[in-house]
């Protein structure tokens, strides 16, 4: 503490101001109304915020939201890895205006998104109409609700991944490929090793905000119940129904399983830095 | 790259998207309404508004300009009770009105303040099919087959859809001679049929017209003419069902907000307009079923005749309906509960 308020060595001066600030800013803005939400949720006492919870249809809302966000952020690391890789160690015609695109799902409104995919992958659309053919629907499926996780998640992991490729010094794959290791070795041994942590917050990011999605698809994915209702919808429908109790109870379940899955995550990560 | 550049693009693209959120203020004249309203009636109201305007202007020597707010009829209610200020609510249906009411901002009274229940215009549930009718949906049975696709918005969140879901049950219950049994079931086969739910009914017609998805859209009869007009009548046409319900949006002062603004008078004009012969006929040019029947016999050519049931006499009112069919665990997500 003391050495903290050593004057000479901060940028920013007053570790009490900024400590205040900060944790003010965070009461207001994030604490107070996740503690309202709670509160609400409570309000009828703890036997009606289990029953609101413990209902089938709820259940299955959350499988959806949480399957579909899991096996959207594996898409978007396995994608966003190749892309960051694609654009930091290869010169191309284009590549700035890629690299720039890579950032347009973050400033696009959702809702924006959810239309324009919906278009493309409906069974009339231009993708839906290759892969209808086949049987393969996306659009109105859960499926649907992947991809349009992956459009929203894929920034999340390049951004995360790109600055870490970039300092990644390129001679050290060259001493791994002068030792004798086959590409394949160097990817699993000298590369991969070095970009996880980054790789594994990239991934982080696109599952949370996976979890949270909305806007974009509600457009895509049918919303039939048991089936593609995602949570945040049910909250959207118990809302409407004036059911301000209802909603608050199922999302603070949301809020906990949110946590619970990000803290493990965050585990994970330190257990793989730290060995 | 300089870290430098990477944020000046980003702020670059993040620039139109903020100057977009920003929104001139609209001008203020001498008196402002705030008419709160669902999804389907922008096209109306954007008639309504001028003509009242104009007519307010000459009647009590005052300007006053009505703003609009539409949306979901409940997520428009719920905004409402929140502490939107709307001088009138003009919804999809009374149990919206009567949860604002509910919340102390209008009297419980609303309903009888105005005529025919405060709902100057009704409407009622039709079928849009495409062109030439390929399946031959004619009644609400052939809903229920295996080769038909049906789209209706979700009644959780769509006033339209809870309309059609108690039309398709009023006509399932009369076939079966009362047994909820076989209606329920009914309900369950058709539902089956539904490939998307969608949240409100314009994304419900968008869904049919544009993503070309199901044999047949279950529509307010204003929104089915409306698709008709915006998308040509080559591709679409109306099947009228011979039994349907009679839909009442109803309207009302939001007493609350009138009150302390002073805007009490202008209001419940802007309501009693919609009853005027000059609010009635715009009414029916925008497809809503007038109540005068002098402007109903004017139109009567563009509105078929069908046995309209009414939801007072079928289901005992709207929060009698909404706890039997709408709620947590009723009718509707019996439905969809596996062997529910």
């Amino acid at each position: 503490m003391s050495h903290a308020l050593g004057r000479p060595h901060l940028v920013i001066p007053g570790f009490r101001l900024s400590l205040g600030l900060t944790t003010g800013t965070l009461a207001v803005l994030v604490l107070l109304p996740l503690a309202a939400m709670i509160a609400i949720g409570l309000a009828n006492g703890v036997p009606a915020f289990v029953a609101a919870l413990a209902d089938r249809r709820v259940m299955a809302a959350f499988r959806v939201t949480i399957g579909a966000a899991l096996v959207a952020a594996v898409v978007s690391a396995a994608f966003g890895l190749l892309l960051a890789w694609v654009l930091t160690r290869y010169r191309f015609p284009g590549r700035r205006i890629i690299d720039a695109a890579v950032d347009l799902p973050f400033a696009l409104p959702t809702a924006v998104a959810g239309i324009a995919l919906t278009a493309l992958y409906a069974p009339n659309g231009w993708v839906g109409g290759l892969l209808a053919p086949f049987g393969i629907k996306v659009a109105f499926t859960p499926l649907g609700i992947v991809v349009a996780l992956v459009f929203v998640g894929l920034p999340f992991v390049v951004r995360a991944v790109q600055p870490v490729l970039e300092d990644l010094p390129a001679h050290e794959e060259e001493a791994a490929h002068l030792l004798g290791a086959t590409p394949a070795q160097t990817f699993r041994r000298v590369i991969l090793p070095a970009m996880a942590p980054a790789l594994v917050t990239g991934f982080t990011m696109a599952f949370a905000r996976g979890l949270g999605e909305y806007g974009s698809v509600i457009f895509i994915a049918g919303n039939k119940p048991m089936l593609s209702e995602i949570v945040p919808l049910l909250i959207v429908i118990q809302l409407d129904q004036y059911n301000y109790t209802g909603a608050a109870a199922i999302g603070t379940l949301m809020l906990l399983a949110s946590f619970v899955l990000l803290l493990a995550i965050n585990r994970l990560q330190a257990w793989a830095g730290g060995r | 790259m300089p870290p430098t550049t990477r944020l000046t693009r980003r702020a670059a693209l993040a620039l139109p998207a903020a100057a977009a959120l920003v929104r001139p203020a609209a001008a203020r004249t001498r008196g402002e309404l705030m008419n709160v309203s669902y999804d389907p009636t922008r096209e109306l109201y954007r008639r309504i508004n001028p003509a009242f305007s104009e007519t307010y202007a000459r009647a009590a020597d005052a300007d006053i300009a009505v703003r609009m707010s539409h949306g979901g009829s409940g997520a428009q209610a719920r905004s409402v009770i929140d502490g939107l200020d709307a001088d009138v609510v003009t919804l999809a249906l009374a149990h919206d009105i009567d949860a604002i009411a509910a919340a102390g901002r209008i009297a419980p009274n609303w309903q009888s303040r105005l005529p025919d229940n405060a709902s100057p215009y009704t409407s009622t549930i039709v079928f849009l099919v495409r062109t030439g009718n390929p399946k031959k949906i004619e009644n609400w049975d052939d809903l229920t087959r295996a080769d038909v696709q049906v789209i209706t918005p979700n009644p959780k969140t769509s006033g339209g859809a809870r309309w059609n879901f108690l039309a398709a049950y009023a006509w399932a219950l009369d076939t079966a001679m009362g047994n909820e049994v076989r209606a329920k079931a009914f309900m369950q086969r058709l539902f089956h049929n539904v490939p998307v739910l969608d949240t409100g009914a314009r994304g419900a017609t968008l869904t049919f017209t544009r993503r070309g998805l199901g044999d047949v859209l279950l529509a307010w009869e204003n929104e089915a003419f409306l698709a008709l007009k915006e998308e040509g009548a080559g591709a679409f046409q109306i099947v009228v069902p011979p039994v349907s319900i009679l839909a009442e949006p109803p309207v009302a002062v939001v007493d609350q907000v009138v009150d302390r603004r002073g805007t009490r008078k202008a209001a419940q004009a802007y309501l009693e307009f919609l009853y005027s012969p000059e609010g009635q006929e715009i009414c029916a040019r925008n497809y809503y079923r007038p109540r005068m029947k002098t402007v109903a016999d004017k139109f009567q050519d563009l509105f078929p005749k069908l046995k309209l049931f009414n939801i007072d006499e079928r289901f005992g009112g709207w929060a009698r309906a909404h706890a039997t069919f709408f709620a947590d665990g009723a009718i509707f997500d019996q439905v969809y509960q596996p062997g529910g």
